[in-house]
């Protein structure tokens, strides 16, 4: 099988693919989604590693993600520099994460990074009184937030500090067999 | 106000060492971070746990410095990012045995750490490791870069790696993008992609599941038809036996008769001599494909069950319904803007659902109400189970009457033999229908609940109508001196499989839009109808069983199901975005999928298996067609085949001989069988144990969390 295209050099390539969970047409694939974004901001030619960073406006228009209620914050947790504007390799991790063979570890962690809205590596009662509202697009009234919120600190939370902690999230997630298949994004 | 009563009990329930609610509400205050004087805010700064943090941070700076890039990799307030990594770090390099003495550590020292732990493996296992590290792409590259050169380059100095391991690793990474470079042509498992993409985007997981097991399907049988192909049908088809030729008239395509049964199609064309020019034995070929093919998707089937299976165990019973449910219930492939809006009502139904149930608690029913939901689930069952007892009385009636050639209606000649596969049809198509609404009166709470009971319903249906046909073909066919009974039985089974394809067409075009019309104009309802997945998946399972029922009497008939997939496929898509629309209720795909390949795999597959094996085994074959005619039985066909095959090479004794010892020898078989049971029981009680264990740490890090909140209470009191 040649190697017709230009975009990357074959060092590139596998480096991509032995970083993320995808083969080279994938990726290839994906970076044509990447260009079609912005197509006068993103080169053909990545061999130099371009520093071309599309704004989050524009991944936020994508398909996939346009009526996701959680695409800031997704878009926030993979971009490089936290406000969510994305460089090419933060759009592949963000996929290659979010990717049906992502293993599950994998996925609660950057699964506790979207639901952490305060950015202070726990989930407590604010945070997820907004995950909650984003949820249900507020159609829960005040009092039934704060009773679900309660009751799931009070189910998950293992050492008692009023708040979820990355183990307590991964060790609720183990008992979610069905998380693996519904935090997935088909791209 | 009784809910504000609520809040607060649950609130004081947690910290339930000291029976002073307000002292409790203070403690659990003293972790939040406003609450800390400067003196104890100090003192917590300097904990080991903080400090290591620090050197997490000036390793991210110096990670910047490195790239030549003004901004951080990542943001210094996610310098927990390598903290995570940092502690998985820790796990993989105890489990090699390096110190786990990481926290004195300094901050370069952090990197170097991640790549030894990726050298001491071998390069599949840690491209491995490297993905799963949760960092970012760019540092990934990095340590990758670091981590595979180091390799190279150690290889010569210092470590005394002999060159044979250095040749492999050079020989695995070369097969790698050999393999890689080749997998395009594997890329038929992206058979579909966009479509599932669209279909999984509008109407969410569990419709996808349906999709998804109608291609795996669709894979099965492929495999079967080439096997069957290659290694049946070509041989046959290029040296065709002398034989008369019926004419063609368009019923053949229905019935299988005439043209057909003199064909390639059935069991009765194949020879069973050796073919002319080939040294070819048909009888052998026969017999091993039919067992290879069993054989491979017996492989296949545990394979995915296992893996499914894996994926959906829980070592321990959750009773944190409510967080699980909240973090794993968004459903993220779904894209369409009504989908989406009605995925969020959907689970602030659920969720109101389970709040009003945790306020009023248990509902209490009264004696009369008890027994009245009694009396109802009682109907329920009986209706159900009298109806699937008519409906197989009805086929097994029917099905005597059919090889008798008696007509009681006028109808042309050969539509009579529809008659029974119309019927088998119809009750495949009422019956559920029926059973769904028994399940609507009788009103089960759970929606789970609900889903079994149909789907075991419908399990029953099936199961008693194919046995009962099995045996009708099995027992009273071959005495009843037909010429070629497999070839009839055969048709048979062709019969069922287009009547079956048929009438689900009628039913998806005509039926669904009918529903549809008649739920939106005469019952007012003003969402559309909802894609039942259990029952149709139940219909996929069904056709499997009659095809793997058939490719013993009928080699096509994988060919035939393939074409009945694939435009099975289209066409429910096509009814799908016309006529439904995105469920409301609650549909766990993991759980389901795992159930529908457990039913593939037992009732459907084994079945067969063992209907196959009784006919091979106990059954004479016809006399005067097929591949094992003038034999007691066809397996006797297989042994003389061996035989043949051992003296033409006589290498292959020692097979029949290792046969002969290990598969007919009861005394191995029930070790084999001990010692599975013996490990069985192992791994239970290692589960059991590790069970154990995670219930005590858990109780360990809920008294570490009260010594926590019990010492920062002290040192505020002290720093007063």
């Amino acid at each position: 099988m040649g190697n017709k295209q230009t975009i990357f050099t074959a060092q590139q390539l596998d480096a991509y693919q032995d970083c993320t969970y995808f083969t080279r047409k994938e990726i290839l694939r994906l970076f044509y989604r990447y260009r079609d974004l912005a197509p006068q901001l993103v080169p053909l030619d990545y061999t130099n590693h371009p520093d071309v960073k599309l704004p989050y406006e524009l991944i936020g228009s994508m398909p996939e993600l346009k009526d996701n209620p959680f695409r800031q914050r997704i878009a926030e947790v993979f971009s490089e520099d936290g406000e969510g504007n994305m460089t090419l390799d933060d759009f592949l991790d963000m996929f290659s994460v979010l990717s049906e063979m992502a293993p599950r570890d994998l996925k609660a962690y950057y699964a506790f990074k979207i639901y952490d809205f305060n950015n202070d590596d726990f989930i407590c009662k604010s945070d997820l009184e907004k995950t909650l509202n984003k949820l249900t697009r507020n159609e829960l009234t005040e009092d039934e937030v704060r009773m679900v919120c309660e009751k799931v600190i009070d189910e998950a939370d293992l050492d008692n500090d009023g708040r979820l902690s990355l183990e307590d999230f991964q060790h609720m997630i183990v008992r979610a067999p069905d998380f693996l298949s519904t935090f997935h994004i088909r791209i | 106000m009784e809910v504000f009563k609520e809040c607060t009990d649950v609130q004081s329930n947690r910290s339930s060492y000291t029976s002073d609610e307000s002292h409790d509400r203070e403690e659990i205050s003293h972790l939040q971070r406003h609450g800390w004087s400067a003196a104890t805010v100090k003192v917590l700064a300097s904990m080991p746990s903080r400090t290591a943090e620090l050197n997490k941070s000036r390793r991210v700076r110096y990670q910047a410095s490195s790239h030549e890039s003004p901004h951080l990799s990542r943001p210094v307030k996610g310098a927990s990012v390598l903290a995570e990594a940092e502690e998985i770090n820790t796990e993989v390099r105890s489990d090699l045995s390096y110190s786990t003495d990481s926290n004195l550590c300094a901050a370069e020292n952090n990197m170097d750490q991640l790549v030894s732990s990726l050298q001491g493996l071998s390069v599949s296992e840690g491209t491995r490791k490297l993905r799963e590290m949760p960092l970012s792409l760019a540092d990934k590259i990095e340590i990758r870069k670091v981590a595979f050169s180091l390799k190279t380059e150690s290889s010569f100095i210092g470590r005394n790696i002999p060159c044979y391991t250095h040749l492999s690793m050079y020989i695995s990474m070369t097969w790698r993008h050999c393999l890689f470079s080749c997998l395009p042509v594997f890329s038929s498992f992206k058979l579909w992609h966009s479509a599932l993409k669209t279909l999984s985007g509008r109407y969410g997981t569990g419709v996808l599941s349906y999709f998804l097991f109608l291609r795996t399907l669709l894979f099965l049988n492929l495999l079967l038809f080439v096997i069957t192909g290659l290694f049946l049908i070509i041989p046959q088809a290029i040296n065709p036996p002398p034989s008369p030729k019926a004419d063609f008239s368009g019923i053949e395509l229905l019935t299988g008769t005439g043209y057909f049964s003199d064909s390639l199609m059935f069991y009765g064309y194949y020879s069973s001599e050796t073919l002319p020019g080939d040294q070819y034995r048909m009888p052998a070929a026969y017999f091993f494909t039919i067992g290879f093919t069993l054989f491979i998707i017996c492989i296949i089937l545990v394979y995915r069950l296992s893996k499914s299976f894996g994926k959906n165990f829980q070592v321990l019973k959750s009773n944190k319904n409510l967080a699980v449910k909240v973090f794993s219930c968004w459903d993220f492939k779904v894209s369409k803007k009504i989908s989406v809006r009605l995925q969020s009502e959907k689970i602030s139904t659920q969720l109101k659902e389970q709040l009003s149930e945790m306020i009023k608690g248990e509902d209490k029913k009264t004696c009369m109400q008890q027994l009245h939901r009694l009396i109802v689930h009682l109907l329920a069952w009986t209706a159900c189970l009298i109806s699937i007892f008519l409906g197989t009385i009805g086929v097994h009636n029917l099905s005597g009457k059919n090889f008798n050639v008696k007509t009681t209606l006028n109808l042309p000649k050969d539509t009579e033999l529809l008659v029974l596969s119309a019927v088998v049809s119809g009750i495949n198509l009422l019956l559920p229908g029926f059973f769904n609404l028994c399940v609507w009166a009788e009103q089960y709470e759970s929606p789970g609940t609900r889903v079994y009971v149909s789907v075991f319903r419908n399990l029953l249906l099936k199961v008693s109508v194919i046995g009962v046909l099995c045996y009708r073909w099995l027992e009273s066919i071959p005495a009843n001196g037909l010429e070629c009974w497999e070839s009839s039985v055969g048709q048979e089974l062709y019969r069922l499989l287009v009547m079956d394809f048929i009438v689900t067409v009628l039913y998806t075009f005509l039926g669904e839009f009918l529903w549809r019309v008649f739920s939106q104009t005469i019952l007012q309802k003003k969402r559309k109808p909802v894609f039942d997945i259990a029952r149709n998946v139940l219909e996929l399972i069904y056709g499997q069983t009659l095809t793997w029922i058939g490719v013993l009497f009928a080699p096509l008939l994988p060919g035939v199901q393939l074409i009945k997939l694939i435009v099975l496929f289209y066409m429910k898509k096509r009814s799908l975005i016309l006529n439904c629309q995105a469920s409301r209720k609650p549909w766990r795909a993991t759980q389901m999928t795992t159930l529908f390949i457990c039913i593939l795999w037992f009732p459907s597959f084994l079945g067969t298996v063992v209907t196959i094996i009784y006919t091979v085994w106990t059954i004479k074959p016809s006399e005067k067609c097929g591949p094992f005619r003038n034999l007691t039985t066809m397996f006797e066909g297989g042994q003389m085949s061996t035989r043949h095959l051992e003296d033409a090479h006589p290498i292959l004794k020692w097979l029949s001989w290792v046969y002969d010892c290990l598969v007919e020898n009861p005394v191995f078989l029930f070790l084999a069988s001990g010692v599975f049971l013996m490990v069985i029981y192992f791994q239970a009680q290692v589960v059991d144990g590790q069970r154990k264990i995670i219930s005590r740490l858990e109780k360990q890090i809920e008294n570490e969390g009260k010594d926590k909140k019990f010492l920062i209470a002290k040192l505020q009191d002290l720093c007063k």
